[in-house]
């Protein structure tokens, strides 16, 4: 486990500064820096491209744990509905029109996360079910999709209908220091709760059963999953809109290197997501696109769907 | 010891009574819904009787926390799943979880465990990679590897041929031979009357016999609870049932 590791932040260490350099504007590392490159670097390449580390750690944390307890390798965060319930609460900021004044987007979007988070532990009861669990999630998300367009067609300007459009797509495009403040004690905090997980998570190796008879509280693992991925989650959510597929691919990139136990696989999975979300955001940032930048959350769509393909068929040729 | 008081679960036990003794091998033996599973997972603690109650030596096990309990009663469900290809000796080693021990520690009890179970060959294999027997092997390993005093297997013959049905049998008594308790849910009478100390019969919930496996799978015992007219053929420990 402490190799994947070991690698994974070496290749962090060295990226998240060569990312700095990449943009509309390339900053010369062997030059001395002038004001506006400082100002370039200080107030727009790193919070972005701190937020997006922190963004794919948890994202890839929240994935990986997700298959975890799913016991399914296409197994995704926003099974869970949080997702979807962050989305709706940031949309139903920009219908209301408080999106524009100070904190109210990414608090409606936490408040959306939170809602979320206890509609879904409601639902599922006390008895920790891991399948009345998940299609108490996928409700939610369909709830949470169904009132976004709902939110959409009614919008009251077209101004806030392009808004609440834009803004769902993902991207970190003109974040600065505040989001980063916003989303990293809520993923740190979040990615310490998935990694206390971890014990249970592989106890559910065995199966539920035999989970419990190793001394899992099935409803108490069910609480740290839903609070961690809220947080992750939640939290990338409310600075960054949705962004899809991380949580998917990334513990498949790691599983490899491991010894294949969920535990070991959530703090792999945090780094490989935030070399993942860096890189791609970087790329992002260079595409020459008539009319700005990729957004992120379409780049990783593209990438992530044809993979979600690939694992499929992979499946399938393992089924026949 | 291992006791049970007056059981109830609603539609699956009415009232189940039993002392089961450390270093035995004893079989749980019914027709189809006579509450076999039902009574070796409440006896696991897993579900909590509506009425009665479960004593770990005295202790009620609804006293003791999840992991102390655990420890003292290793539980091999029907289906043994493994949601993750992973090597012979991670699959042990999750039998570590209650423990919280080293990782030295840990892993002198899974390589104990691996060569119980003359798996030390399979320790690094993916589990996919394991035939039924091994696999069977494997997961055993997984429960000896956590140390319990209790093994509780639900059909853990269930689904191998009759050589690797004999090997496990013998690898169970074995662990009975160093002091565990031994319950197993069997299907196989035969198996059960050759190779048990002591047999359970259940019959709609209800204990319908307890004893040797002479008396407890006796032939009136099996047309009253099987409804089917048999005779045991053979010397005792080489029993065959013809019907």
């Amino acid at each position: 486990m402490t190799r994947p590791i070991a690698l994974l932040l070496a290749a962090l260490t060295l990226a998240l500064p060569l990312s700095l350099l990449a943009g509309r504007v390339w900053i010369d590392p062997t030059a001395p820096l002038g004001p506006e490159a400082s100002l370039i670097l200080a107030e727009l390449r790193l919070p972005r491209a701190v937020l997006a580390v922190l963004l794919g750690a948890g994202l890839g944390a929240s994935g990986a744990a997700m298959q975890g307890y799913l016991r399914n390798p296409l197994a995704d965060p926003g099974l869970f509905g949080i997702a979807p319930g962050a989305a709706l609460g940031a949309v139903l900021s920009f219908w209301t029109g408080w999106a524009s004044t100070g904190w109210a987007l990414p608090a409606f979007a936490l408040i959306g996360a939170a809602g979320a988070m206890l509609l879904l532990t409601l639902i599922a009861g006390r008895q920790g079910g891991v399948v009345l669990f998940t299609l108490a999630g996928m409700m939610i998300a369909s709830l949470a999709g169904a009132l976004m367009s709902l939110a959409i067609s009614l919008s009251p300007t077209p101004f806030a209908m392009s808004e609440i459009v834009t803004w769902l797509m993902g991207a970190l495009t003109d974040r600065s220091w505040r989001e980063v403040w916003i989303a990293a004690p809520l993923t740190l905090a979040g990615i310490a709760v998935l990694q206390a997980a971890g014990r249970g998570l592989d106890a559910l190796t065995l199966g539920e059963a035999a989970a419990r008879s190793l001394g899992l509280d099935p409803r108490r693992l069910q609480m740290l999953l839903v609070l961690g991925v809220g947080l992750t989650v939640g939290g990338g959510v409310a600075v960054a809109g949705i962004i899809g597929f991380v949580g998917l691919m990334v513990p498949h990139f790691v599983r490899p290197f491991t010894d294949g136990r969920p535990s070991c696989l959530i703090l792999p999975s945090a780094l490989a997501g935030a070399l993942l979300v860096l890189v791609a955001d970087c790329l992002c940032r260079v595409l020459p696109l008539a009319g700005g930048e990729l957004r992120l959350g379409i780049a990783l769509s593209l990438l992530g769907a044809p993979f979600f393909l690939h694992l499929l068929l992979r499946l399938r040729r393992e089924l026949v | 010891m291992l006791a049970a008081e007056a059981l109830v679960l609603p539609g699956r036990l009415r009232g189940v009574s039993l002392n089961l003794r450390a270093g035995e091998v004893t079989a749980i033996c019914g027709p189809n819904g006579a509450g076999k599973s039902s009574l070796l997972s409440c006896l696991g603690g897993l579900i909590k009787p509506a009425a009665g109650a479960v004593t770990l030596d005295g202790v009620p096990l609804g006293d003791l926390n999840p992991e102390a309990r655990a420890r003292a009663l290793g539980y091999l469900p029907q289906t043994p799943e493994v949601a993750w290809d992973v090597s012979v000796a991670t699959l042990a080693g999750l039998g570590r979880l209650p423990w919280r021990t080293s990782a030295a520690e840990d892993s002198a009890a899974v390589n104990a465990a691996l060569e119980a179970l003359d798996l030390p060959a399979f320790a690094q294999r993916p589990v996919s990679q394991l035939s039924g027997g091994e696999r069977a092997r494997a997961l055993l390993a997984r429960v000896l590897a956590g140390t319990p005093r209790w093994l509780l297997a639900d059909e853990p013959l269930a689904n191998l041929d009759l050589a690797h049905q004999l090997s496990l049998l013998g690898h169970l008594r074995a662990c009975a031979g160093q002091g565990m308790g031994v319950v197993l849910v069997l299907h196989d009478l035969a198996l059960a009357m050759n190779h048990a100390d002591r047999v359970v019969v259940l019959d709609q919930g209800t204990l319908a016999a307890d004893g040797p496996p002479g008396l407890a799978l006796a032939e009136p015992v099996l047309e009253q609870v099987w409804g089917v007219k048999a005779r045991w053929l053979g010397e005792p420990g080489k029993r065959a049932l013809a019907v």
